[in-house]
């Protein structure tokens, strides 16, 4: 397999950088939605490789930092009950919630796995009958697909003590609302690369054509990143605004039939909580009522306590990309990938974890 | 015998000894440790390497070795980093009962392997059975002493501007072969750990650089926390080079499908070598042909700027901070 370092080939990015040195007459805010384009950035270095036309603004596409105070003290009050088994991606463990987090419940006898899969949530269901496994399904139109394909493994086999707690979060109605709002100037949109995957690239087109903003969906590797660059610049040079793809292997405009369909079948839309950006409309996903019994928000008795924001942390005004984690007061003094105070220090996606642990140092 | 291992097999009675006699004398006969004493005791002159680790790793046998053989090689790496020659090794095991005969039997004989080929000895050990949810399957605690060479000192400490950093070989081998097996993360991968003594390798590179100023085996953490604590030791930056990092291609897909640095992953049988900079080809060369070093490269270089701090210039032009590892998503893995 050879699918990553034709990727990171410096002379072909070279020839690529040059290219957007040499069209970029206009000034251009550019904003990569996803936290996996804002890694890709910062670890490669490829702001210092821009012209000084181009600003390049972290948008609110990490699934963990959008994840409200209140959803993530669910899932703590969860794996706290006796009895269940709460699966989860590495990254949540160590988000703090109002109190705890999975982590600290953890090392207080709560049993907390790390799964890479929902199927291997499903495995611990199987091999666990006396215990209640919960899947802790965040994540964009990415995860969800594999939610609903366990779902509907568990109901083919007839599991009964698997459930899922869906705190998923659909990417287009965000972005719509992010416009909506008129807080921030953008003059390009980096469409997420996964999520297109899925869901395809024409849910992208209301914005090119209501809202005028060149959009390009990018993969992940540096030279898929600089590639978008290059055709947004293009885009802006010329006037255009329109969708392009510049992740052609990974991305086709209808999306992937059979993940959208898996997922229509199990999930229906609903309002959704969003850290930064509040309630947004038809941005969540919740189960279908024939769905119903794997829900755990309906299964068990969560009682969570009252919500405590963190004083003085601005992820939600950098997930809007209002402010750059260097505007925070806690940035790297209070806030610390070992001691994080919001969850953009946590989540491998993070914006304020890649200026951390990638932060320039241009020489 | 029965097939697993009992709370008796602990307590010092007629089952213990039978385990002690059947298993561990048998696999690492030697006189000091055939007379059964309370202490081993030896004759020694020099400067003494003394070091000890305890071994807990999930799962305990993996693709290119087991926890045995880890304790082995983790113990024989920690003496050799200080340019020590291993001599003898202590080995304590303790025991979730329940465990099978078989797996302790094979767990035996890899300790026994791979101590032949570091040429080490074990020759005081102990052990313990628990109740079963008091310890997971087994845990390994070892100590180990060698014998510093004279005029060998070595020290993280000893990094100068201009120094070459030479790495033995491709990392990420282990922490990703480690993880391929792991409950609820397996995903089926062709990769080894790379598990290995290395004292020979070292002894390689004491023959051509005695004056060797850094050496370290990045474990844990992996690299970037290596080169970390050496430039935080020396008080002098590191710049490396993205490119000249020898990575597998397995070990860089799994690391994109996880969302890990290679940088971060660990290894178990690899070395950092910082050498002055009229050494650094002949040490290079010598490592390339110990079949430990094989795919040994100079990956970047010891400067007096950004003291404390290790700077990678990327595969693009660019250049970026490599920090420590934070926190740990692979518990457990050595």
């Amino acid at each position: 397999m050879k699918f990553i370092d034709e990727y990171r080939r410096s002379e072909l990015a070279q020839g690529v950088v040059h290219r957007i040195h040499r069209n970029s007459t206009k000034s251009a805010r550019l904003m990569e939605f996803c936290g996996g384009h804002t890694v890709t950035i910062l670890k490669h270095g490829i702001r210092q490789l821009l012209p000084p036309t181009i600003e390049m603004l972290s948008g609110p596409g990490c699934p963990v930092c959008v994840t409200d105070n209140a959803d993530l003290d669910k899932a703590i009050a969860l794996a706290q009950i006796p009895g269940v088994i709460l699966t989860t991606f590495g990254d949540m463990l160590k988000v703090p919630g109002s109190r705890s987090s999975l982590q600290k419940v953890k090392a207080d006898g709560a049993d907390v796995r790390i799964v890479y899969s929902t199927m291997d949530a499903l495995q611990i269901a199987r091999g666990n009958p006396d215990k209640r496994v919960v899947f802790l399904g965040i994540g964009f139109e990415t995860t969800a697909p594999t939610i609903a394909a366990s779902v509907l493994q568990a109901e083919q086999e007839g599991i009964s003590n698997y459930y899922a707690l869906s705190l998923h979060k659909l990417c287009p109605p965000v972005i719509k609302a992010l416009l909506d709002s008129g807080e921030v100037r953008l003059d390009g949109l980096i469409c997420p690369g996964h999520v297109s995957a899925i869901i395809g690239s024409r849910p992208w087109e209301f914005i090119a054509r209501d809202y005028g903003l060149p959009c390009v969906v990018s993969g992940f590797e540096p030279l898929d990143v600089l590639q978008c660059v290059d055709m947004l610049v293009a885009q802006i040079e010329n006037g255009r605004s329109e969708v392009e793809i510049a992740y052609r292997r990974g991305v086709r405009p209808e999306g992937n039939r059979q993940a959208l369909e898996i997922m229509e079948q199990v999930f229906e839309t609903c309002p959704a909580q969003w850290r930064g950006m509040g309630l947004v409309a038809h941005s969540g996903l919740r189960f279908k009522a024939e769905f119903e019994r794997f829900d755990a928000e309906i299964a068990f008795e969560i009682n969570p306590g009252p919500v405590v924001e963190p004083k003085g942390c601005i992820c939600g005004d950098i997930l809007r990309g209002v402010n750059t984690p260097q505007d925070c007061q806690l940035f790297a003094k209070v806030c610390t990938p070992e001691s994080p105070v919001g969850p953009c220090m946590v989540s491998s996606e993070g914006s304020c974890a890649a200026y951390y642990l990638y932060g320039a140092a241009g020489e | 015998m029965s097939d697993k291992i009992l709370l008796a097999h602990g307590s010092g009675g007629k089952l213990a000894h039978e385990l002690v006699e059947k298993s561990f004398l048998q696999a690492f006969s030697n006189p000091l440790l055939a007379k059964l004493d309370d202490s081993a005791t030896f004759d020694f002159s020099g400067r003494l390497a003394f070091t000890t680790d305890s071994y807990v790793v999930n799962p305990i046998f993996f693709p290119g070795g087991d926890i045995g053989k880890l304790a082995v090689c983790g113990t024989v790496n920690d003496l050799a980093m200080a340019g020590a020659v291993p001599l003898y090794l202590s080995l304590s095991f303790i025991i979730e009962e329940g465990l099978p005969q078989q797996d302790l039997m094979q767990i035996v004989s890899s300790v026994k392997e791979a101590a032949e080929e570091a040429e080490v000895q074990v020759i005081t050990g102990d052990t313990k059975v628990v109740d079963r949810g008091t310890a997971d399957k087994l845990f390994i605690n070892t100590a180990g002493v060698g014998m510093v060479p004279e005029g060998v000192d070595i020290s993280g400490s000893k990094a100068e501007p201009g120094d070459k950093v030479i790495l033995s070989g491709t990392i990420g081998d282990h922490g990703i072969a480690v993880l391929s097996q792991r409950e609820g993360l397996s995903f089926s991968t062709k990769l080894q750990s790379d598990c290995a003594p290395l004292n020979k390798l070292v002894a390689d590179i004491i023959k051509v650089s005695p004056q060797i100023h850094c050496l370290r085996d990045p474990t844990r953490g992996g690299l970037a926390t290596t080169l970390n604590e050496l430039a935080t030791q020396s008080k002098a930056g590191i710049k490396i080079e993205e490119e000249k990092i020898p990575v597998r291609e397995e070990v860089y897909a799994a690391c994109e499908m996880l969302g890990f640095d290679p940088l971060h992953v660990a290894n178990e049988g690899k070395l950092v070598a910082i050498v002055a900079p009229e050494d650094a080809d002949a040490v290079l060369g010598r490592m390339q042909q110990n079949i430990y070093g094989r795919d040994a490269a100079i990956i970047g270089e010891v400067r007096q700027e950004h003291p404390g701090r290790v700077v990678m210039r990327t595969k693009l032009g660019a250049s970026r901070i490599v920090d420590m590892l934070v926190g740990d998503l692979l518990p457990r893995i050595c």
